[in-house]
């Protein structure tokens, strides 16, 4: 396995006497998808956060490229190469694809003493690299309203990858979507994947997690209940291993004995 | 390889159809229809002669000059009430150091566009660190404007209005920057080849452009290009469309909002200028309610009361509007009390316009 792009290692996290996160270690290497599954209250929000520099391990360390790194802001995330695409995708609907994929970091043509923002660079731009992902636009001139859950989330994963993301965070990208839109936003995983992209796929859906994923990381209750690669586990084990995964066995027992106690 | 994903239930779209989800749609429609219906009922009045288009320009500029920048602050999703307030209160501010201390008209004209700019930036830097509705804001900033004006004007005057302008202004290097005319030479030779009436002395029926025309133009233009072609436009559609998704991306939305209320503020100190420098007074009451029929050439000119979404041009278009309308009914003999019901209704269909043309831009495509 190549070398890992960023690294956790034992880090602990708390909020006053609520530990959030307990000696987590955790690493994505470039070209690989590595899933973080867990419940709701698992910890996964606080591992991205920490992974994407909002908040700083109080234990453990991080390290990208191999060099322990503190960082200071998630911008200074950003600068090192990580960028997370959050479930609001930061996009304003009402303004165009092209204007979406170059908010705050406008590409400018002078003419002469004036410089404006150079429309036909970023519409090329922006429909190119949505082609690169796979999504063909009408038009990058329409406004981000338009566009269909996939194709946002395209647009922000795009627009990371553009500004130079060698790792990207998705949380919970499909959760939102339908059927055929999930596949989409999947398809969207493997496609950074096979451009060298490391991917962090948050997710508690196993099902969307199997069908991409390298490797897989399980969070209970703050800590790791270990890192599996896919030759070493089923899509059935790890549903299991997931909280719920034994619990809907257990229910599914439980009704069937009440099933059968109701007909006798 | 992962295949390109084409969807299948897009058609091609007309270039009617692009048009007709475009902002300043439906201000554009509204002055063809408002011009139609006045080419009609006024026609023969001398409403569309040269003076009486000149006249109507007029009004409509001084308002334009006020929508063009309050059109951005909306597109921003802020309002600013105190515009109106702020002509009263620029008005004093360049007659009283003038008339009453001996200033020249140029430093009292600096001295009160610096003030105006420092009480727009007060506003604005309310607005984003209390994080208030600019609504309420600026409706207290507008009480206390008018309130400071006529304590200041009548502690200082003893009166509350201020005149002898005009004597002081006539030699002062900036006067014919607010109020004159310009293109004379124009004028006299379309009035020769005949193409403007001339008067029984043989001089043409109006002897310039007013200054005024020229500013709403060149601030419209500017604001256009502002919007659509600047890194800050981007800003402002971001600032006013998604806040939180524009602050993520590192895009500086409050120094765009404060930046913002800076240029209201400049543009009613502009209104003020040209106002005391044309009718040679200031007056405590001056401005009073343009802040409300800003907005309505602003919603008239398609820009959504909620921000994100809006045009400048629209909002030239509103402001002319508001001028045909006015002096339209002054020509046709209707009473002019019947003008603000008019324009009270003509936003209502604006704001129900642009929520179907806003609807429409979201979908069509």
């Amino acid at each position: 396995m190549a070398e890992p792009y960023v690294e956790l290692k034992s880090v602990s996290k708390y909020f006053g006497s609520v530990v959030a996160l307990k000696d987590v270690s955790f690493d994505v290497c470039p070209g690989e998808v590595h899933c973080l599954l867990g419940d709701n209250g698992a910890g996964k929000s606080t591992l991205i956060k920490t992974l994407s520099g909002v908040y700083t391990p109080d234990e453990g360390e991080i390290r990208v490229q191999g060099k322990p790194t503190r960082f200071s802001s998630p911008a200074d995330t950003r600068d090192s190469g990580i960028a997370t695409v959050y479930q609001d995708l930061a996009l304003v609907p009402l303004m165009s694809v092209a204007r979406n994929f170059f908010l705050g970091r406008e590409p400018m043509r002078k003419f002469g003493p004036i410089s404006q923002f150079d429309a036909d660079f970023a519409n090329r731009t922006a429909y190119d690299e949505m082609q690169a992902m796979g999504i063909q636009l009408r038009d990058p001139e329409q406004p981000v309203g338009t566009l269909s859950g996939g194709e946002r989330q395209c647009l922000a994963i795009a627009r990371a990858v553009y500004f130079g993301a060698k790792v990207l965070i998705l949380d919970e990208p499909t959760s939102a979507l339908g059927v055929h839109q999930a596949s989409v936003v999947l398809k969207l995983i493997v496609q950074s994947k096979a451009r060298g992209i490391g991917v962090i796929f948050i997710s508690h859906n196993v099902h969307h997690a199997y069908v991409v994923g390298d490797r897989f990381t399980l969070l209970k209750r703050g800590r790791s209940t270990g890192t599996y690669a896919k030759g070493e586990i089923t899509r059935d084990q790890l549903l299991n291993l997931m909280a719920g995964g034994k619990e809907l066995v257990d229910l599914e027992q439980e009704l069937a004995k009440s099933a059968r106690n109701g007909q006798a | 390889m992962v295949s390109e994903i084409r969807d299948e239930r897009v058609r091609s779209v007309s270039r009617l159809s692009r048009l007709l989800s475009r902002p300043e749609l439906g201000a554009a429609a509204g002055t063809v229809l408002v011009f139609v219906f006045f080419a009609i009922t006024a026609g023969s009045t001398g409403l569309f002669s040269a003076k009486g288009i000149v006249n109507f320009l007029e009004v409509s500029a001084q308002l334009g000059i006020l929508a063009a920048p309050v059109a951005l602050l909306m597109i921003a999703g802020e309002f600013d009430l105190s515009v109106g307030s702020m002509i009263g209160f620029a008005g004093i501010l360049i007659a009283i150091p003038a008339v009453f201390w001996g200033w020249p008209i140029w430093l009292s004209l600096l001295f009160t566009f610096a003030v105006c700019s420092g009480i727009g930036a007060l506003n604005g830097l309310a607005v984003v660190r209390t994080g208030l509705p600019s609504f309420i804001v600026t409706l207290g900033s507008l009480f206390m404007l008018r309130g400071l004006t006529l304590g200041l004007t009548r502690g200082i005057s003893g009166r509350t209005q201020v005149s002898g302008v005009h004597e002081l202004a006539q030699n002062d290097p900036l006067n014919s920057l607010f109020s004159g005319q310009v293109f004379s030479g124009l004028i006299a030779w379309l009035a020769n080849l005949g193409l403007i009436g001339k008067r029984a002395d043989g001089m043409p029926s109006i002897s310039g452009i007013p200054v005024s025309i020229v500013w709403w133009i060149v601030l419209t233009l500017a604001c256009t290009w502002l919007l659509t072609r600047s890194r800050f436009g981007n800003w402002i559609f971001a600032a006013g469309g998604e806040a939180n998704a524009a602050r993520n991306l590192g895009v500086p939305v409050a120094r765009t909002k404060i930046t913002l209320f800076v240029m209201t503020a400049l543009a009613a100190a502009l209104f003020a200028a040209i106002q005391v420098l044309v009718t040679g007074s200031a007056d405590t009451l001056r401005g009073t309610q343009k802040e409300f029929e800003a907005i309505i050439a602003v919603v008239i000119g398609g820009t959504l009361l909620t921000g994100g979404y809006g045009s400048a041009i629209g909002a030239m278009f509103g402001a002319l509007i508001f001028g045909v309308v006015q002096m339209g009914i002054f020509y046709t003999g209707i009473d002019t009390d019947w003008f603000k019901l008019f324009m009270g209704a003509m936003m209502v269909i604006a704001v129900l316009f642009n929520s179907y043309v806003r609807n429409r831009a979201m979908r069509s495509r």
